[in-house]
């Protein structure tokens, strides 16, 4: 399988697999694509490195996306910000639009540490979030934006368009030149970033960072307990990483 | 109904640096004290698992929740002030130990210049250095009175350095622990600076170097290097923060205690003494008042001139009179810098938040300003705090911000970028000054503070002249390619710049000018005291804590004298 990648380009394999039709239930697809895409420069990957974030994981699922749908276009715009590429899985590898969804669900999503008493009002970029929305309400809308400006814009969903038309959506949000009601392109676009970025790097415990893909194409080794005895080494230290798991057996 | 408690001697509304200090020695001269602590209660035990980036620095787990208070931001005073709904700029503290417990723990002396700065300033550049829109002020002390008090924070910290530095003002005793490890990232810096001229040495700092017993007899150990400093709490206990050193030192006498959940929000008075503060228990929402022969106010900064003005307290800074001490010379810091694109791979993930080396050869007074448009100037710095993967994305100015350019180029320079930085100093301005918001409030229904603040001509042009003394110096460190910020904009409160917040409550030896005096007692009410770095008449080039430490041992011996002869201590 490591050696389909050449000759597939990945929009083909995302076809191939289901994932662009949208037609996949569950984690299965992630799990699938987490092989497919670590192990190019090891063995093939194990039934068990499948189990661990595939098929099996029944700890996986979708915990503010309603619509299937909705979660797939979230997806496929994540792999856009954080493709899969010879130094590793993008950001549906590592897992990230589970990350996004669930920390919607959550904290995050509901703005619970933020100020969010009124009045509203636009506000000067100096001034940041002045949204009436909340994260979750941001991204669902951005996520519907993406899809309807595919829509109007090749006739298709935008999980059916070529990456580059993709890419021409998200800067256009990215530039502010698409129409969102109560905040802007630009800072929903700002955030989908983030979340991306947060999603490839953060601890695999929130769901994103599969198998810790992301520290190791980085090479940051996470929870370590102590570089005393290498902090002053010339030498980059290679460190096998280690998640926060590891502090609870 | 509010319920009354029974009187204490010394009330502290908050619990972190100051809070502790205040506790520490008044509880040691048998004062009993009281700690009321609007967040939690927390200790090294629950920083076992803080190596989370996820959840410490990117959703601050340890800091203020703006759902429940704020501040309101606009530039100037033509532009409507609307709510910090999320964290930014910089990052508030709440819980024991406030900052102080997610400091980075690098810890100068403020020079000998920026104590007496209006007259050191004028005596060398003339009176009209700069123009009469900045409201320079001297702060009433030197450093040399300055400087016991500084010692005793020092060892309290078991603070790890060299005393290399020609540009410092004169220090009693040593250093209590020896510098951090020299890496060979702060070895390049160490090469170029001396290269060109400059005289670099280990930063100061409170990640100690070895395992240290401080004259309270807290302990504390060795750093680990593990690279979670900024943002996070220390597991080893190796940082030196208020739960580790002051809190149970003043706990050991058996004359303190805090009240944790305890939001106070009024500072009580009858005729011209304060009788204690009034508080909101956040978890019952009931109200109580503490009564207290002294209150201190040892909050963040922006809180402290928070409760003067709700409490109407000395007289709010109009900037169209110039009238009022509350409020003025707020002031921030700047952030000039370059970053540097190497070879080689480097070990930029390891490291501690004080770990680095600074030349002051740009700071203070350190050199001439005979013929520059600005005065002060910048410490500059390489710091390797251990840089981590979501915050750590540096990219060069030709590579977009996501897709597949930036993904390959971001993890390339994860291991091969450094940055060198200025910590600039920050002048009063007429125009930037705290008031109280008449729209907004938080969750208790009292106003919240509005910040009102741009950098200024002088800003502009101390930061233009840093940055490229930061380029000068990444390019001699051997970086393939340099980048030099650009030109200092608007002040902006979306991205993270600096916790170093001053000003608003500032310290003098004239009532005209300033809100407290030089023993941070209010000027308007003797058994009020007031401290935090809103004493600051104006900000430094450096980190502010040893300072803003160093004045809350000076007010616990105020206060210890005031509970002797009572009446104003100058």
């Amino acid at each position: 399988m490591a050696d389909s990648k050449k000759g597939v380009s990945r929009r083909d394999f995302l076809k191939t697999s289901g994932i662009a039709a949208g037609t996949l239930v569950g984690g299965g697809i992630i799990g699938g694509l987490v092989g497919y895409n670590v192990k190019k420069d090891g063995p093939a990957t194990t039934t068990e490195d499948s189990h661990a974030a595939g098929d099996t994981n029944v700890n996986r699922g979708l915990m503010f996306f309603q619509n299937r749908h909705d979660f797939d276009v979230l997806s496929q715009a994540t792999e856009r910000i954080f493709p899969e590429d010879d130094l590793g899985p993008g950001a549906i590898g590592l897992g990230v639009p589970f990350f996004i969804d669930n920390q919607l669900a959550g904290n995050y999503g509901s703005n619970s540490k933020e100020y969010m008493q009124g009045p509203f009002f636009p506000g000067a970029p100096t001034q940041g979030y002045q949204s009436i929305l909340t994260r979750s309400e941001i991204f669902l809308q951005g996520v519907h934006v993406m899809e309807s400006e595919a829509k109007s814009r090749f006739d298709k969903s935008f999980t059916d368009i070529e990456p580059e038309q993709m890419d021409e959506i998200l800067t256009d949000l990215q530039k502010d030149e698409i129409e969102m009601r109560g905040v802007t392109a630009g800072f929903f676009f700002k955030l989908l970033r983030s979340a991306t970025i947060e999603g490839a790097y953060s601890d695999p415990l929130y769901n994103g960072n599969v198998n810790m893909e992301g520290w190791k194409m980085k090479g940051f080794p996470g929870h370590q307990m102590s570089y005393l005895n290498v902090i002053e080494e010339e030498k980059f230290q290679k460190i096998e990483p280690k998640s926060l798991s590891s502090m609870q057996h | 109904m509010a319920k009354t408690l029974d009187k204490v001697d010394v009330v502290t509304v908050g619990v972190g640096w100051t809070g502790g200090i205040i506790a520490a020695e008044c509880a040691k001269a048998g004062m009993k004290v009281r700690g009321l602590e609007r967040g939690k209660e927390r200790s090294t035990a629950d920083f076992a698992m803080i190596h989370d980036e996820y959840r410490y620095a990117q959703r601050y787990e340890l800091m203020q929740d703006l759902s429940k208070e704020t501040v309101t931001f606009r530039n100037h005073r033509k532009m409507r002030a609307l709510p910090m709904r999320q964290m930014g700029s910089f990052l508030l503290g709440e819980g024991l130990g406030g900052s102080g417990t997610h400091w980075n723990g690098m810890t100068y002396r403020f020079l000998p210049y920026d104590f007496e700065i209006k007259s050191e300033t004028e005596k060398k550049y003339g009176k009209n250095k700069l123009s009469s829109d900045y409201l320079l002020q001297d702060w009433g002390v030197t450093y040399d009175e300055m400087e016991p008090y500084f010692d005793t924070f020092e060892k309290t910290l078991g603070l790890s350095g060299e005393d290399t530095n020609p540009f410092w003002g004169k220090r009693s005793s040593d250093f209590p622990t020896p510098p951090l490890k020299k890496t060979p990232i702060l070895k390049k810096f160490e090469t170029a600076t001396k290269d060109l001229g400059f005289h670099p040495y280990m930063v100061p700092s409170a990640n100690l170097s070895e395992a240290y017993e401080n004259p309270d007899g807290s302990k504390l150990n060795a750093c680990q290097y593990c690279g979670f400093c900024e943002r996070f709490g220390c597991e080893y206990g190796a940082k030196a923060s208020p739960e580790v050193t002051v809190v149970p030192a003043a706990m050991k006498t058996g004359n303190y205690d805090v009240t944790f959940n305890a939001n106070v929000v009024e500072v009580l008075k009858q005729g011209d003494k304060t009788t204690g503060v009034r508080y909101i228990d956040t978890i019952t929402g009931e109200e109580f008042i503490q009564p207290a022969d002294v209150v201190v106010l040892t909050s963040y900064m922006l809180n402290n001139a928070k409760l003067l003005m709700v409490s109407d307290i000395g007289e709010q800074y109009d900037p169209d009179t110039g009238k009022g001490t509350l409020g003025k010379n707020y002031c921030y810091q700047l952030g000039p810098g370059s970053i540097g694109f190497f070879d080689e791979q480097m070990n930029t993930f390891m490291g501690a938040g004080a770990l680095g080396m600074t030349i002051d050869d740009f700071n203070g007074d350190s050199f001439d300003h005979a013929n520059l448009d600005f005065i002060h100037g910048s410490s500059i710095s390489i710091v390797q705090g251990g840089n981590r993967p979501i915050g750590s994305n540096p990219i060069s100015e030709d590579i977009p911000l996501w897709g597949a350019e930036f993904k390959k180029a971001s993890i390339e320079n994860y291991t091969r970028t450094l940055s060198v930085f200025g910590q600039g100093a920050s002048m009063p301005h007429k125009e930037n000054f705290l008031s109280l918001d008449s729209t907004y409030k938080d969750k208790y229904g009292v106003p919240l503070m509005q910040l009102t603040y741009n950098f200024t001509e002088q800003d502009r042009n101390l930061h233009k002249f840093i940055t490229q003394k930061t380029v000068d110096i990444m390019e001699n460190m051997g970086a393939k390619k340099t980048l030099g910020g650009g030109p200092l904009g608007d002040y902006d409160i979306v991205p993270y710049q600096s916790t170093h917040n001053t000003g608003g409550t500032t310290m003098g030896n004239d009532p005209n000018t300033s809100v407290v005096n030089t023993y941070m007692q209010h000027w308007d009410m003797e058994n009020l005291f007031v401290v935090s770095a809103g004493n600051f008449a104006h900000n430094s080039g450096y980190n502010p804590t040893a300072t803003v430490g160093a004045l809350a041992y000076r007010t616990a011996e105020g206060i210890q004298k005031y509970r002797k002869q009572g009446g104003s201590l100058v």
